[in-house]
């Protein structure tokens, strides 16, 4: 049973078409990646299931109910968590306040709950230390650490995340990676756009390629990476 | 002995300036919503209080206990319903259409209580006094400080230590993200200007029973909290707290000096401060 549909969903912005009909599932449990150059519409597409940019035509199911018009805070509130690919963490406030907002308004937890869960969130993804620390002072390494771990705090049931792993170095990454993909192990479905396709390879079943807007190929990672059409319009290589 | 007993009086007033004050900081400080309406709401909630008590003869105090739920749900409603359309980028919707309401509040309150100077009565707690030391203080003086201090400490409280606060401060941060994580900014709003609306109705009891009033002083009450909030510093309520302490004593002092020179010396006060310290005296780290 899929978690998160899209039917058809088109986007234009003046006269750019930033989705074109892009169709897609992911199946409870799954990890999807998506790729494709710059500008192709891959945080476009996180905008219009997170609810930032409204979808101009097509259908977003979450959870088998139809979500296409419901404001971003209901479909947080749904399960959908997501990071950004700049990381945006409120700066004023302290990690784990960062947390606690996620987890009370997000996960609609009580004060006692949400203050256990932020803590354990801060232990999985290895940010105690900072925990009491204002969120503008932490390394890009450790705001990336808080979007994630802000993200979880509202106890999605997808996690899309958004250029993760991109600017951190080979064993800050894996390092990443490994947490994410305890996440993943626990039940969460994600959906990742990422440049570094080893980290992403990693952990994904599937993936699927988008190009000016449309949906080019969608199928299992080694499948993906042998096509003809993906290496020369992803990796710009002529074959 | 005469000019400490001045300044002490200036330091009392500061505390009924803060109080205006306090409400107009909260809301700017969380939606960057500069509120032109909020001396009339402030004069409409001393007419609430004063219809209160002649109509079922409450003391002013319960009267302002029975306003407080009113005002906030005024508050919340304004914001909810109107004020909510008009944020966004552009700072300029927000400013006409407070703007706009402030006249409304005066015609409106014009009609209903015609242009006559009002007072709401205390009865004889508005002669009583305190031998503090050297110097004798009045009640209500006295009342009107400690109550915008406690309003501060309250507000200062709810902001860093509560979940509500910590949405204010999230949303204040950054509203879309804040959105992503659950909050509705909407309601969110509405209750911050409902809290606002509670500040106005405990500065609108001082300033009823304090002095006469009349459909037509909001904008002057508006200007005095302005002047707190900048001298202050933006978003810093202690930095209010002492930006009305500045205004009451040079107002205070200036009237000592000479009673024609009070309102121009509280403003000279602030352009003095501005001068010095163009931020205010506890700016945000950031902006």
């Amino acid at each position: 049973m899929p978690i998160l549909e899209l039917r058809n969903v088109s986007k234009t912005f003046g006269a750019l078409k930033v989705t074109q009909d892009v169709s897609f599932s992911l199946a409870a449990g799954e990890a999807l990646g998506i790729i494709g150059p710059n500008g192709a519409g891959k945080s476009t597409l996180f905008n219009l299931i997170t609810g930032n940019v409204a979808a101009d035509a097509g259908t977003i199911l979450f959870d088998d109910r139809d979500v296409t018009k419901a404001p971003p805070m209901q479909r947080c509130m749904a399960g959908v968590g997501r990071t950004f690919q700049i990381p945006q963490p409120f700066a004023k406030l302290t990690v784990f306040e960062n947390l606690l907002v996620a987890a009370g308004f997000g996960a609609a937890q009580t004060e006692r709950d949400a203050t256990d869960r932020c803590a354990e969130i801060l232990e999985d993804t290895g940010l105690v230390k900072r925990a009491n620390a204002p969120a503008s002072t932490l390394s890009l390494l450790q705001r990336k650490r808080l979007e994630l771990a802000r993200a979880l705090a509202t106890d999605p049931k997808v996690l899309l995340l958004d250029e993760i792993a991109g600017g951190l170095t080979e064993g800050e990454c894996e390092a990443l990676v490994e947490t994410i993909r305890a996440v993943h192990a626990r039940g969460v479905s994600i959906v990742w756009i990422e440049h570094v396709l080893h980290a992403l390879n990693s952990v994904v079943q599937r993936l699927l390629v988008l190009d000016f807007g449309k949906v080019i190929g969608i199928g299992a990672p080694e499948e993906i990476m042998g096509s003809t059409e993906v290496r020369e319009i992803y990796l710009g290589i002529k074959v | 002995m005469i000019w400490l007993d001045t300044i002490l009086q200036g330091v009392l007033l500061g505390g009924l300036y803060a109080l205006f004050a306090a409400g107009l900081s909260l809301v700017f400080g969380i939606m960057r919503l500069v509120n032109l309406a909020h001396g009339d709401l402030l004069v409409m909630a001393a007419f609430l209080i004063l219809v209160i008590v002649t109509m079922f003869g409450l003391n002013p105090f319960l009267a302002a206990l029975v306003a407080l739920p009113i005002m906030f749900a005024i508050g919340w409603s304004l914001q909810y319903f109107i004020l909510n359309r008009t944020l966004g980028d552009d700072i300029l919707p927000p400013l006409l259409v407070t703007f706009g309401l402030s006249i409304v509040i005066q015609n409106a309150l014009l009609e209903g209580f015609s242009a006559d100077s009002r007072r709401v009565p205390a009865g004889t707690l508005e002669t009583m006094s305190l031998p503090l030391g050297p110097v004798t203080v009045g009640l209500m003086p006295l009342l009107t400080f400690l109550s915008a201090v406690a309003v501060i400490v309250a507000l200062n409280q709810l902001f860093y230590r509560s979940e509500l606060g910590r949405a204010f401060r999230a949303t204040s941060d950054d509203a879309v993200t804040a959105g992503l994580m659950g909050v509705e900014p909407h309601r969110l709003f509405a209750t911050a200007t409902g809290i606002a609306m509670v500040v106005v109705t405990i500065a609108a009891l001082y300033l009823g029973t304090r002095a006469n009033f009349d459909p037509t002083i909001g904008p002057a009450r508006l200007i005095y909290a302005f002047e707190a909030v900048i001298i202050g510093g933006l978003g810093s309520l202690w930095g209010t707290l002492l930006g009305g302490i500045i205004i009451g004593v040079a107002q205070t002092v200036g009237a000592a000096i000479n009673p024609e020179w009070q309102i121009l010396s509280g403003h000279l006060a602030f352009l003095l401060v501005l001068l010095i310290r163009p931020r205010g005296l506890f700016p945000r780290a950031v902006d």
